[in-house]
């Protein structure tokens, strides 16, 4: 591990169950987590990345490997002596403690001076915007309020790292997207390393520095959010981070990263090949929706994708239009709705879409 | 016409006289099984003790004088009745101390099986409810059988040589307060239990993680979320020590002498049913006021939650 690096997590694996009921939830996962920054665990429930959370707060320890806090191994240390605090899912505050009193535990517990931990709950107070509510029980406030104070509980004992774990599941719409902002805020005024977990993409692709894509307890891709959603490492995460089409087809010719691929389906993909790649064959092509554009099927250019237009989906911003390709599989466009037009388009139309240039990306596994 | 304030009224009135009928079967057994009978004993203990038991009709305090102090037979004067201090001195002790231990020992039963998976809880629930399907008296005499001077463990040591006398341990305050534990502890676990299960353990990993030891998870978090159960389990167990007939009389023999056992001298040997009743009155004033004493202490912090 570099000295940049907050956390690091070293060939761990963490097996639950015995005999021929043995699950590994976290299979030999190692990846480094740098200082200040914000760190997402993203995957669908079950992929492994509360237990990965779990295992660097301590509360579960690893079948084998070790995990590094600030260059010191922390893999058998408990959990009240990991400079780690934790936001809960459910928060988990103390019901038998106020606001006040919840937020002063940690460093009551780290045997502060009574006048440091009042100056700092004082301002942890401030900067969740609670003040007006020290007093309250924590079944008196809302659940924004709770999730809070949750957040200033694992916040006011300074902590190296901040682990979340779905802290925002619980938020309706609205109160998520403020919280949202609002964890970005703090992660930038504390300078605290953040490792976030959740299965939402959007708020993955909108918070993190940088997201670790996980399934079946190992990490499939690791990068910034420009990354992972532009040059997906394979089919997993180029369908689970936004929308995407993937087209079969076949080589022909590589020439200066760009693959010129004849799709099944019909038409031809100037897609980009990951590097180090050559050869032609069979192989997979991924295009987001929103990068190829929708034209009647008279007067197409050569190499558009042919098909019959299924549906047109409006939502409110785009319209997603569901395009019946040769061999009945389902493409997707997403165009931006423009004021005072109609859809282009209606079920039942002939129709071609064309592709940006450098949008569409050859996959490195073959299909 | 339809009035509609007097329909209501109506109905109001048909709600009142339909709990009142639905209660009446309650309210007439806690009438004529307790209140009446308790006034019998109040009545009881204002009266003159007959000379083979029962009373006279005729009005006396001597009784409650009785109760705390003794008239010498010689002069008249009167001094604090030593003999019933000792016995109301050492009942609050031995149920005080079989409520503490109680809890000292119900505490880790109840945590243990809490935490169990829910398919073995239920096993070992039903383990502990087992001694309440045997009657109170054949358990206590189980109990005498193992500490009496021939009993198991005096027999065992002296096979096995570690001593040569049989040590005395019943009809000792520690026999009694023993035979207790055994009988009441499951009044402590079951209640303890249900608190415990109720606990939300994801409080305890948030202890852990904001640098509680498990110690200071256990006084900061676990104890008073569990305190309900504590209080409701010590009432349980002390209400019933305290007033323990049984057990001392099985256990205690003649020398360790509890309420209980007084009070019942004074229906029978003693014939001095007025005394009999006022010592029953005194310990039901001493139960209250414990209880009274403890809510109010122990009891401060969970009403806020």
């Amino acid at each position: 591990m570099s000295a940049a690096d907050a956390i690091a997590v070293a060939g761990v694996t963490k097996v639950f169950g015995s005999g021929n009921g043995q699950v590994a939830a976290v299979d030999d996962i190692t990846v480094s987590i740098r200082k200040n920054e914000f760190f997402t665990l993203l995957g669908p429930s079950g992929c492994g990345k509360t237990t990965l959370l779990r295992l660097i707060a301590g509360f579960e320890f690893p079948t084998s490997g070790a995990i590094w806090l600030d260059g010191a191994d922390v893999s058998d240390t408990p959990p009240f002596r990991r400079p780690i605090n934790t936001v809960f899912q459910n928060y988990a505050l103390f019901p038998h403690m106020t606001v006040e009193e919840n937020i002063g535990f940690g460093l009551k517990m780290l045997n502060r001076p009574k006048a440091e931990i009042a100056e700092r709950v004082a301002a942890m107070l401030k900067l969740v915007r609670m003040e007006a509510l020290a007093g309250r029980r924590t079944n008196q406030i809302s659940g924004g309020q709770q999730q809070r104070v949750a957040l200033a509980r694992a916040l006011a004992p300074a902590p190296k790292v901040l682990l979340l774990d779905e802290p925002l599941s619980a938020l309706d719409y609205k109160l998520r997207k403020e919280m949202q902002i609002e964890l970005k805020r703090l992660q930038a005024e504390t300078g605290i390393t953040f490792i976030f977990v959740t299965h939402d993409q959007e708020e993955a692709l909108t918070m993190s520095d940088r997201i670790a894509v996980m399934a079946a307890g190992r990490i499939l891709q690791v990068g910034s959010p420009r990354e992972v959603y532009d040059a997906p490492a394979d089919r997993f995460v180029a369908g689970f981070i936004g929308e995407s089409n993937l087209l079969p087809g076949t080589v022909e010719r590589v020439s200066g990263g760009l693959a010129s691929v004849t799709l099944s389906v019909g038409g031809r993909i100037e897609a980009v090949a990951p590097d180090g790649f050559s050869g032609g064959g069979p192989a997979t092509v991924v295009l987001r929706p929103e990068h190829a554009r929708l034209m009647p099927a008279a007067g197409a250019p050569e190499g558009a994708i042919a098909g019959t237009l299924a549906t047109a989906v409006y939502f409110g911003t785009d319209t997603h239009y569901h395009v019946r390709l040769a061999d009945g599989s389902d493409f997707t466009v997403r165009e931006q709705n423009r004021p005072s037009v109609e859809a282009r388009f209606h079920a039942g139309d002939a129709v071609a879409a064309v592709v940006e240039p450098r949008a569409a990306r050859l996959l490195r596994e073959r299909p | 016409m339809i009035r509609p304030d007097g329909a209501l009224e109506a109905a109001r009135r048909r709600d009142v006289r339909a709990r009142w009928l639905l209660s009446a079967p309650a309210l007439l057994i806690l009438a004529f099984a307790a209140i009446g009978p308790l006034l019998v004993v109040v009545l009881y203990s204002f009266l003159t003790p007959g000379p083979y038991g029962d009373v006279i009709w005729s009005f006396s305090t001597d009784a409650w004088v009785g109760v705390f102090l003794e008239r010498d037979i010689f002069d008249d004067t009167l001094s604090l009745a030593d003999a019933h201090m000792s016995i109301f001195v050492r009942s609050l002790t031995l149920a005080t101390a079989t409520t503490v231990l109680a809890l000292l020992i119900g505490f880790p039963t109840a945590y243990f099986i809490a935490t169990r998976p829910e398919r073995t809880r239920e096993l070992w629930l039903f383990l502990i409810t087992i001694p309440f399907w045997t009657n109170i008296l054949i358990r206590t005499f189980g109990m005498l059988e193992i500490i009496r001077n021939e009993g198991l463990i005096n027999t065992s040591l002296r096979t096995l040589g570690l001593i040569d006398r049989p040590i005395q341990m019943l009809f000792t305050d520690g026999a009694v307060m023993a035979g207790m534990l055994y009988v009441y502890l499951p009044l402590m676990v079951l209640p303890l239990y249900a608190s415990l299960e109720k606990l939300d353990f994801r409080l305890v990993e948030a202890g852990y993680d904001l640098y509680a030891t498990p110690f200071r998870v256990l006084t900061r978090i676990v104890l008073p979320l569990v305190k309900p159960g504590m209080i409701a389990g010590s009432i349980l167990v002390f209400i019933p020590a305290l007033g323990a007939y049984v057990t001392p009389r099985v256990l205690g023999g003649g020398k360790t002498m509890m309420l209980g056992t007084l009070i019942e001298l004074q229906f029978g040997q003693g014939r001095n049913w007025p005394l009999g009743a006022a010592l029953s009155i005194t310990l039901m004033a001493m139960v209250m006021v414990a209880l009274l004493v403890y809510v109010r202490y122990a009891g401060r912090e969970v009403r806020h939650g």
